[in-house]
């Protein structure tokens, strides 16, 4: 299974990206990145940059596919700039738990909101364990596509780094 | 938002922890604002060492140089951060397809065209020019060739560049184009502001993942970043005319603005400046898009232009050249 995952190269941010929009992680896929010009991303490069400050392993990447912000010794955490998309900020660190589950290591899983001092616990269940290999396929799926799925509106498109990509229209 | 920096002193431009400052020859120290900035443009005499660019490199600060006479001589781009194979696949596919490339290089002219004419439109009696660069584009549209296309355009260009007589009110006089050397003032101020557009528009492609050495109208083998004059034809009549035509018709403009002999006419500092003043003031005004509902400058028009073709790239929504609608 792991092989599978490395095949296709999935992070935790194509698992993100499925559930927040299908063409984002299309464009994305293929290279097709607006980060690097996204005032929002660089914010949450920086809250991550200088939050919980005291942990000792910050930013751990696994076989080179998976990045884990925080890791200690029971637990791996997410940290993320708002609450708004909680359903892909979790499953996004369901993969990280079912990957390490994968490689033998079992975690509890923390998503962390400093800015909302929020915080959530996300544990791997056999359902839980179902929806994550649901989204592998859908994945497979959806990059596999020969050109990009259609704009969707969505009620988050007008905060995306992709906004002016997707909606310029002429 | 982010901004171009000019800058026409002599000095040494020197890191210093996180951030950076211009030494001028007399001594004075400037710090830069580095994350406002967008690209440098470096008209004066300047030394830079490697741990400045590395900084730049780090804030993805482009650096653009200009020879003495104010051209565009060269860029500092940071390492590529925004690398598609795939997109650079389907750039090669569409130049390498006659029917495709056609279609994009007749949209860049058919861009570069409709200003023109919303330019002569401003203005009285410019009539029958604007007819004769209609037909030139209904020529456009039967060319079997870039090489028939570039003829339409050449004599649209023409067209328009005759049409400045009518336009400009005042002793400065155009009797036809001619770039190297310019050898009238008139001259001097296009060839400054097609510098000035084609590095801006560099900037802008940088920061997509198009390949800016693969174009469509001009051959890739021209050994310059094509793609950039390729959009830059869209853009020329959009922001630089306009200036050209506020600047000689306000009488902003005075001899010392430019250095003459009898075979070449180049702008002098004073003149450059002038110039980008109302050139980084053009690049900053914003219009409501009406797609996108929201207020976009018009550099950053020059972004979108390349997310549109992008998206024609990726067969994702067919390219429509911009045809400003305010």
């Amino acid at each position: 299974m792991v092989d599978l995952l490395q095949n296709l190269r999935i992070t935790g941010i194509k698992i993100n990206y499925l559930f927040v929009c299908e063409r984002k992680l299309w464009l994305f896929d293929r290279g097709i990145g607006m980060e690097e010009t996204s005032e929002k991303v660089f914010l949450g490069k920086l809250l991550d940059e200088f939050s919980y400050p005291k942990e000792k392993k910050k930013k751990i990447l696994i076989d080179n596919l998976i990045c884990i912000d925080i890791l200690n010794e029971e637990e791996i955490r997410e940290v993320k700039y708002s609450d708004k998309l909680e359903e892909p900020n979790k499953m996004q660190i369901l993969y990280y738990l079912y990957y390490l589950k994968k490689l033998g290591i079992r975690k509890k899983g923390i998503l962390n909101y400093p800015k909302q001092k929020k915080r959530e616990i996300v544990e791997l269940t056999p359902e839980k364990e179902k929806l994550i290999e649901d989204a592998i396929k859908k994945i497979e799926e959806v990059v596999g596509r020969e050109n990009p799925p259609p704009v969707e509106k969505k009620r988050y498109c007008k905060k995306c780094a992709y906004y002016e990509f997707c909606f310029i229209g002429e | 938002m982010s901004r171009d920096l000019f800058i026409f002193s002599s000095g040494t431009i020197k890191r210093k922890e996180n951030t950076i400052y211009l030494e001028t020859n007399n001594g004075e120290r400037k710090f830069f604002p580095v994350e406002n900035i967008d690209s440098i443009h470096l008209f004066g005499e300047i030394e830079l060492n490697t741990k400045a660019l590395n900084f730049f490199a780090q804030k993805n600060i482009v650096i653009h140089i200009y020879n003495y006479y104010g051209y565009y001589s060269g860029s500092y781009l940071p390492r590529e951060k925004n690398v598609s194979g795939e997109l650079l696949v389907r750039q090669v596919q569409h130049y390498l397809d006659e029917e495709e490339r056609m279609y994009l290089a007749y949209s860049f002219v058919e861009g570069a065209l409709f200003h023109m004419q919303r330019n002569l439109r401003e203005y009285e009696n410019t009539n029958e020019f604007v007819i004769k660069i209609s037909q030139e584009l209904e020529n456009a549209k039967n060319c079997k060739s870039i090489q028939e296309l570039m003829g339409c355009e050449g004599r649209a260009r023409d067209v328009y560049y005759n049409a400045f007589n009518l336009i400009l009110k005042s002793k400065f006089f155009f009797e036809k184009r001619e770039k190297r050397p310019p050898t009238n003032p008139i001259n001097a101020l296009i060839s400054f502001g097609n510098s000035l557009i084609y590095s801006t528009v560099l900037s802008e492609i940088y920061k997509t993942q198009l390949n800016p050495t693969i174009s469509y109208l001009h051959e890739p083998r021209e050994r310059r970043f094509s793609l950039s004059l390729d959009l830059s034809e869209i853009f020329k009549p959009l922001i630089v005319d306009p200036i050209i035509f506020k600047l000689i018709n306000n009488n902003m403009l005075k001899d010392e603005d430019f250095d003459q002999d009898v075979n070449y006419c180049y702008l002098t500092e004073s003149g450059r400046k002038k110039f980008l003043k109302e050139f980084d003031s053009k690049m900053e005004t914003t219009i409501k898009h009406r797609k996108l509902g929201r207020s976009v400058s018009y550099k950053f028009l020059i972004r979108l232009e390349c997310y549109k073709l992008i998206k024609h790239l990726l067969k994702d929504e067919i390219y429509k050249p911009l045809k400003a609608w305010w």
